[in-house]
């Protein structure tokens, strides 16, 4: 227990004294685990840590954060990026794998080696990429997303991979696959299972290819229908408990068991994932699954950050300096030249053709699997596989280098087109409605009428249900949440409009936005009189009181059925309102938080004050408010004409 | 006149008395937004409601918050051949509101422009009190020009739309008016004006030589 508490302090620790250190120094999070694992490696070595086996534990943040993407990304968009992912994605793989494979060949190597490197290089690093481009808000950039169907290939590539590898120890085997049908690769590479990111878990191992087939189909097909089908009564049976962890305990289950579903029928746990992501995008649930699910993912992926840090062999490489700095350019090179000339071919355009080259120039973190992988098979020579983990590793630990370097020097030059490009990054709507009950729904439904696109946040399940079968676009969670305001977008928001009806929350989340979102506007609900004056001292200008304007309809109503003229009714109650709102505006500049209304000394004399000025107006003669409504309605009397015509008169003499 | 009957006659509510239908369909608007206040117009618009066969409609009653419902305007003209808009003369043209009915009601292509001819042939009539006495109304007189001077927008309006702007019935002098007990004729004048018109008993070509109709000159231009 106190290993197991010594080694975590050590992480978490490395992981909050640089990434601070490094995210100033504008070298983003990524480099910051990094060198963070760099730095605690030798206390890991005093200490015999199993670096490798961590680093398998913190793969499981890919699964998790490609599952946070596919809830990013809805079906109809993952149909259209199609073209991409398999063109794009397949020409990289394949030539990367031909190029490395021939160099390596020419360098020496036997073909079968060659080609197992090849496919160890091929790959890049989805851990390092989407999290920096997630970082710089380039998710939904052009950049950004050709790069990320290239990752989606290459995880789907991993699967026939894992499946040749084992083959090219066995020369005669390939050549006998390489004629005979797919299904005799199929049952050889069931033997050595799923490497990818769990350990060999694949119970289907035996079966004969179409049933395998038919296994993985049918693992599929549970996802999506679970997906759509299950999570709603699921998430509504725990919303019942109104314990936040259950929802957090829930995400986790359903990430994990899909992760285990994947392994059990030898597919990648993190396409699985990425599946349900897609699956779940278009629920009410998605900013609830969102939120819960980030935080472990950032922690688990700092985790293998630093544990890819960690583990350079600093030995082995200022014992080969020149051949393996050599080796990592060159591949890097090589990387950036194929992926350069994919962007010509496929016309990607400006800024977005140079951070796609730079971004997926390394390795990746597959590339230890592989490796690992090879090993166990004595594909590659343990001898070469060392050089090549430290490749792997510093290429990793460059990329964030490129970043920088694009954001420093490419992105500039191409100013004028990236003006444009904010609109893209994000497909949030920038107008958060907190709470559909009666009185966010009807701000809901104005906003949409005139064509606004709304982000509505509540905490009742059946009311979200109801919404989503009439097509509103509704998420479940809790508004006052800054995970969740965050996750349904509030950093970029325009507008929060807090229509909760709990008199406390309100108050909290109007603060929250002071403090921290400062720049949005927001628009808030009030109970009544004493909670405006709470909102006001809050900072908030845009108050409503919930019942205020229906009760003065129904005033203005009570006036016409009394028979006043309706636009006399509708004077008066205008009147009234403004008055009204005078009041309540005077009074809140002496509202103190600190003090009952009534222990207030200014609040009170003013209050006092106001009263007094009203009977004197009624005692005037009016009505109260009425009495300045009638200015201008009155028409001028008879001695006003006489005055008219005595001016005309003197005004003619003088001329 | 014979073209007003080639429509199907749509019986609006107040026409609905088992009578025989109007030779003339007739439209009174009332614009008052201080009615309560009101001598003349009120003692006007009272006798109005007498009038049997013609349809009523008060703006700032229907339109207390100014959101004009341009179908049911442009359907109210369509169904009458005489528009009458009765108002107090403010500031030299009518209340608000007026205006705002004008701008949205007569629409490019309902009203006027390449396909806008809905309205030609009809007759705009505006029943207007003015608080300066007739005389100041002239040259020499405080108000510096004839009272038709500031009619023009209007006169004008009626004639881009192809109607017919008939003389104006005015009171002038309101303000003093109750005391000079004027107001009784001048409302019963009212009254006999517009059964007049929807009789199709009042004499136009008469009444266009003159600039102005007061209470005074009806006799002449009624027919019995």
């Amino acid at each position: 227990m106190a290993d197991f508490l010594l080694l975590a302090f050590i992480f978490l620790a490395a992981g909050v004294i640089a990434v601070p250190i490094a995210s100033r120094l504008g070298l983003g999070s990524v480099l910051g685990y990094l060198l963070a694992g760099i730095a605690i490696s030798p206390l890991l070595a005093a200490l015999h840590v199993d670096i490798i086996s961590i680093q398998h534990f913190a793969e499981f943040g890919v699964v998790m954060m490609l599952f946070l993407v596919g809830l990013e990304l809805e079906p109809k968009l993952l149909w259209e990026m199609r073209t991409k992912l398999i063109g794009l994605g397949g020409l990289q793989v394949g030539l990367t794998t031909l190029v490395v494979t021939a160099i390596s060949m020419a360098l020496g190597q036997p073909w079968t080696v060659s080609l197992a490197i090849g496919f160890v290089l091929a790959l890049s690093s989805t851990a390092i990429v989407l999290q920096t481009l997630n970082e710089k808000g380039l998710m939904k950039s052009d950049g950004g997303q050709s790069s990320f169907s290239v990752l989606l290939f290459q995880d789907i590539a991993v699967i026939p991979i894992l499946a040749v590898l084992p083959l090219l120890a066995m020369p005669e085997v390939v050549e006998l696959a390489f004629a005979a049908a797919e299904g005799g690769a199929h049952a050889d590479d069931a033997h050595h299972g799923n490497g990818d990111h769990g350990t060999s878990l694949n119970l289907i191992a035996g079966f004969p290819g179409w049933a395998q087939m038919l296994a993985t189909l049918a693992a599929i097909g549970s996802i999506v229908v679970v997906g759509n089908v299950l999570t709603r009564p699921l998430f509504r049976f725990i919303a019942w408990a109104r314990f936040r962890e259950l929802f957090t305990a829930a995400a986790l289950m359903g990430v994990t068991g899909i992760a285990l579903l994947m392994s059990v029928v030898g597919l990648s746990p993190a396409l699985g994932t990425f599946l349900a992501g897609v699956v779940l995008a278009n629920s009410e649930y998605r900013h609830e699954l969102e939120s819960d699910i980030d935080p472990f993912r950032g922690l688990l992926l700092g985790l293998f950050f630093i544990t890819v840090g960690a583990s350079v062999d600093f030995a082995l490489l200022t014992a080969n300096l020149g051949p393996i700095l050599a080796m990592t350019f060159g591949l890097m090179a090589l990387k950036a030249a194929i992926l350069f000339a994919l962007a010509l071919i496929f016309k990607i355009q400006g800024s977005a053709r140079w951070l796609f080259t730079l971004a997926l120039a390394q390795a990746g973190e597959f590339g230890f699997v592989l490796l690992s992988f090879t090993t166990q098979n004595n594909v590659i020579p343990s001898a070469v596989a060392d050089q090549l983990l430290l490749v792997v590793a510093l290429s990793m630990l460059l990329t964030p280098l490129l970043f920088i370097a694009f954001d420093k020097i490419i992105a500039p030059r191409f100013s004028e087109s990236s003006t444009r490009e904010p609109d893209d990054i994000e497909g949030d709507s920038g107008i958060i409605i907190a709470g559909h009950g009666r009185f966010g729904g009807i701000v809901n439904r104005m906003l949409r009428g005139a064509g606004f696109k709304t982000t509505v946040l509540d905490y009742s399940s059946e009311q979200l249900e109801m919404l989503r079968t009439f097509g509103f676009e509704v998420f479940f969670g809790d508004a006052t949440r800054p995970d969740l305001l965050h996750a349904a977008g509030i950093d970029s928001a325009k507008l929060l409009v807090i229509c909760i009806d709990d008199r406390e929350h309100i108050t909290t989340l109007a603060k929250y936005m002071k403090a921290h979102h400062p720049n949005v506007e927001v628009v808030a609900r009030a109970r009544d009189r004493s909670h405006v004056y709470e909102l006001y001292a809050a900072g908030v200008r845009n108050i409503v009181r919930e019942t205020f304007d229906s009760g003065v309809r129904a005033g203005r109503f009570a006036y016409e059925v009394l028979g006043l003229h309706p636009f006399e009714a509708e004077r008066l109650a205008r009147q009234f309102t403004e008055d009204d709102r005078h009041t309540i505006r005077l009074l809140s500049e002496v509202y103190r938080e600190d003090l009952p209304l009534s222990e207030n000394p200014e609040y009170v004399a003013l209050a006092k004050r106001l009263m007094e000025e009203r009977e004197a107006q009624m005692k005037g003669g009016g009505r109260g408010f009425t009495t300045r409504d009638e200015r201008g309605w009155v028409p001028p009397g008879k001695n006003d004409l006489t005055a008219i015509l005595s001016d005309h008169a003197k005004r003619k003499g003088e001329s | 006149m014979a073209q007003r009957f080639d429509r199907p006659w749509r019986l609006n509510a107040s026409l609905q008395h088992g009578m025989d239908p109007p030779l003339t369909r007739v439209l009174l608007y009332y614009a008052h937004p201080g009615h309560r206040y009101s001598h003349s117009n009120k003692a006007m618009w009272d006798l109005a409601q007498k009038v049997d066969g013609i349809s009523r409609v008060d703006l700032y009653s229907e339109y207390p918050r100014f959101n004009i419902d341009i179908d049911q305007e442009q359907q109210r003209l369509l169904d009458h051949d005489v528009v009458v808009m009765q108002c107090p003369l403010f500031w030299y043209s009518t209340p608000s509101l007026v205006k705002e009915w004008i701008d949205l009601t007569l629409e490019h292509g309902f009203a006027y422009g390449h396909e806008g001819t809905q309205l030609k042939g009809k007759t705009l009539l505006m029943a207007l009190t003015a608080a300066g006495p007739h005389d100041a109304y002239s040259k020499e007189g405080y108000q510096r020009y004839p009272l038709r001077t500031f009619l023009t927008p209007f006169e004008q309006t009626a004639h881009l739309c192809g109607m017919e702007f008939a003389s104006p019935y005015v009171l002038f002098g309101s303000l003093r008016a109750v005391e000079d007990g004027r107001i009784p004729p001048h409302a019963e004048g009212y009254r006999r004006l517009l059964e007049a018109y929807r009789d199709d008993r009042f004499d136009l070509t008469k009444a266009s030589e003159l600039d102005v109709i007061e209470a005074e000159h009806l006799n002449d231009l009624i027919k019995d």
